[in-house]
């Protein structure tokens, strides 16, 4: 799936290249290629992540031995996992849309160091492959789920070294995206492009750069430990040596919690893009939605421990934990009720973009619903490492930065291929997708509060219909992504020419030619207006 | 592609800044787990602590701070045109970090000849403290050490580029921002000299 061959559009950046070939694409540095290379394998590794969860969901269908073995179902919901989480949802949005979008909106003709840019997608190849490699070799795929938790995962035969360096290098690539975009927004907006004029989505990645430069080196550290505890036997959280395996649930948590602010993030700003866009509206409380980017980061650092509820932490601890998470409730639910409050009279047009946009405050709601229910340690002692927290991050990350990154295809990827998809199998599309998804991940949710365990390939046969229900769900799910796919596929192609702003948008992206040329902008933009104030763009 | 390379001197230096957070923070990892076990096991610390061989510390920290110095007298030199002086100090950066990593390497094998080691039967039979403690840091100086040789290279292409005049006073990011990386290295064995051979 390469997208060498512009073969409707010989316009704009497509065409404009020194190079030839493939060559024009992995050694670019403009941001816009870089945008689509990230695109292609983020999209990649997330299908092949998929098809594995629909062999998970396969052997889950009826009780006992199904289509696999236990050994080969704790290989695939690492694998699933490991996946979905370190080559799809972290890098996705800012590998992806980010570069795509990120410099035009703020009127730059690239990023801060185009460069560093371009070696990050190498970085993140360079891990995936290394994650990939450890699949096949040593002693097969790693079998302790995406999590790594010690001492299992010291101490067991499969190839869990070479999968830890793998996350450590896409680690790093991460890095260096967080180093580039924070100094591109600090020195490169154009003149006029205030703070206060920052389109929403620049600031949730501005935010989402700040937790994966604080973040990610912890994960490292974690890694590197993994490793040293399995190459060296240095024993730091063995506790025959002294060492505690809760310090390294601590660890791991520090990053990992942010982490999923880096997940979510970007997905909120394509949501803060696309609704006032759909609504005809400018958004409602701009400066709170900017504000609560940047307190959901700095307050989601300080909540790891309610993963750890359970695992023997000192009851003050817990309450703590119990008690600053609902505080990160606060800002995330700033954002929904602004939505909501945007939406409120404005003059609606359901088109793809728009539902996928409406399904994420659907599904990011219960998703956020059912954490709160994790975020209160009386009740997180029933449903925790039950099927009910699978269902929930699910909800969170599939439900809400999942079809976020749907929503930014549709929005987006025409302004960049300069052709439209058609919107009828759009909806049906979505329409499929969000039916699955729903029947998919709820009956998880009512598994585990009927106390069915996580990560386990057999159960009672008390649970049996739900989970056949929730295997049905995620046909239903995947038949929406092909007819998706298919349609994108054709639309980019072959559909009808887009215009430069199809959808009347208000963000300097829509003010230039479509497709892009190669340095964006003929002429420094000088931005007079806010990001969201329709007045002039040819739309009521 | 060809486009005009515009220069952003300032924002060079903001990314390196960001970049040496990150370095701190992965850092910051170990001292965090050496804070957390210290409260758990002080007595067993102390014994440890009482072990590491001090003169080797020391004999480090001196040539760090040394190179430091004179990484840092390089960048002056550049700016002020001394292109001549900036190489000679750059190399003289260069050997101090390569005398780290040999006097680092003599540690080792003294250690090591002592049965002080992850997974020895020494410290096996000695208090499950003792362990940690030096396994914190192995690992901990093992990563430094790593810093010290990525450094010590940073910092030979930066003399090289320097002398053959692709670094300039008009142009002196890549020095500066290595020179600040090698600052970070030495700042960093600042903190764990104490912690591993002073203060226990
Ligand atoms: C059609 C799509 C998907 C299906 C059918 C699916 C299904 C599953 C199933 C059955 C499990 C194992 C539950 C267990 O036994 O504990 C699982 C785990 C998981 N899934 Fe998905 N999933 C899908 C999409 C996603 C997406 C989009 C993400 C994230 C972006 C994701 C992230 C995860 C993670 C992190 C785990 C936990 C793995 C572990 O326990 O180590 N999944 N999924
Ligand atoms: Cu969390």
């Amino acid at each position: 799936m390469e997208p060498t061959e512009p073969t409707t559009t010989a316009a704009g950046f497509w065409s404009d290249t020194g190079r030839s070939g493939i060559a024009s694409w992995i050694f670019s540095t403009d941001h816009k290629r870089i945008g689509l290379l990230y695109f292609y394998s983020v999209f990649g590794f997330f299908l092949v992540a998929v098809a594995l969860g629909l062999l998970l969901r396969i052997e889950l269908m009826a009780p006992g031995r199904t289509i696999m073995g236990p050994q080969a179902y704790n290989a695939l919901f690492t694998v699933h996992g490991v996946v979905m989480v370190f080559l799809f949802i972290i890098p996705g949005f800012q590998g992806s849309f980010g570069n795509l979008v990120m410099p035009i909106q703020i009127g730059a003709r690239d990023v801060a160091f185009p460069r560093l840019n371009l070696l990050s997608w190498w970085l993140y190849m360079a891990g995936a492959a290394i994650i990939l490699t450890s699949l096949f070799t040593g002693g097969g795929p790693p079998d302790t789920g995406w999590t790594f938790y010690l001492p299992f995962s010291g101490r067991t035969g499969t190839n869990v070294s070479l999968a830890v360096f793998g996350v450590f290098v896409v680690g790093f690539s991460s890095i260096v995206t967080g180093v580039n975009f924070i100094t591109t927004i600090h020195r490169l907006r154009a003149e006029g492009m205030t703070w206060g004029r920052l389109p929403l989505f620049v600031w949730s990645l501005y935010a989402t750069a700040w937790v994966q430069i604080l973040a990610t080196p912890i994960l490292g550290i974690t890694l590197v430990l993994i490793i040293a505890e399995r190459l060296l036997g240095t024993g730091l959280f063995e506790p025959g040596q002294g060492g505690d395996p809760l310090m390294y649930q601590h660890l791991f948590w520090i990053y990992s919690h942010p982490a999923v602010y880096i997940m979510i993030l970007p997905a909120m700003g394509v949501i803060s893009e696309i609704i006032p866009v759909f609504a005809r509206k400018p958004i409602f409380g701009y400066r709170m939605i900017a504000f609560s980017s940047i307190a959901i980061a700095a307050a989601g650092s300080l909540v790891w421990g309610h993963h750890m509820f359970t695992s023997g932490m000192s009851d003050m601890a817990i309450l703590v934990f119990s008690f600053l998470t609902f505080i990160v409730a606060i800002p995330s639910a700033i954002k929904v009720f602004n939505w909501i409050s945007t939406l409120y009279r404005g003059s609606i047009s359901l088109e793809a973009p728009m539902l996928f946009s409406l399904s994420f405050i659907f599904l990011f709601s219960i998703g956020g619903l059912t954490g709160l229910v994790q975020g209160a340690a009386a009740t997180d002692i029933h449903v925790h490492d039950t099927q009910f927290v699978v269902g929930h991050f699910h909800y969170v990350i599939f439900g809400g930065s999942g079809f976020a990154f749907f929503a930014a295809m549709h929005y987006w990827l025409p302004k960049f291929y300069g052709r439209r998809y058609a919107e009828k199998p759009a909806i049906i599309a979505w329409a499929l997708m969000f039916t699955g998804f729903n029947i998919l991940y709820f009956s998880m949710i009512v598994l585990g509060l009927e106390g069915m365990p996580r990560r386990y390939y057999d159960y009672l046969p008390e649970f049996a219909p739900l989970n056949l229900v929730s295997t049905i769900g995620s046909w239903i799910l995947a038949t929406g992504l092909m007819i998706l796919l298919v349609n994108l596929f054709m639309g980019l192609r072959s559909g009808a020419r887009a215009g430069s702003n199809p959808w009347g948008g208000a963000t300097l992206e829509w003010s230039i030619p479509t497709p892009p040329p190669t340095e964006n902008f003929a002429d420094e933009p000088v931005v007079t207006h806010g990001p969201y104030d329709f007045r002039g763009t040819g739309v009521p | 592609m060809s486009r005009p390379q515009h220069r952003d001197h300032a924002g060079a230096k903001l990314g390196m800044w960001l970049f040496l957070l990150t370095e701190l923070f992965l850092f910051g990892g170990m001292f965090l787990l050496y804070g957390a076990y210290l409260v758990r096991y002080p007595r067993e610390f102390a014994a440890a602590g009482r072990e590491m061989q001090l003169w080797f510390g020391t004999v480090n920290t001196v040539i760090l701070i040394t190179s430091s110095l004179m990484a840092a007298m390089a960048v002056t030199a550049i700016q002020r045109g001394g292109r001549r002086l900036a190489v000679w100090l750059l190399g003289g950066a260069v050997i101090c970090g390569a005398v780290f990593l040999i006097n680092k390497y003599l540690e080792w094998s003294h250690e090591f000849s002592r049965g002080i080691y992850p997974g020895s039967s020494r410290l096996a039979a000695a208090p499950p403290g003792e362990s940690v403690f030096y396994s914190l840091y192995y690992v901990t100086a093992g990563l430094h050490g790593l810093h010290v040789l990525i450094g010590s290279v940073l910092l030979a292409v930066v003399a090289v580029w320097a002398w053959r005049g692709t670094i300039h006073a008009g142009d002196f990011a890549w020095l500066e921002n290595s020179a600040l990386y090698w600052h970070l290295v030495d700042l960093v064995w600042i903190f764990i000299f104490p912690l591993y051979y002073l203060i226990l």
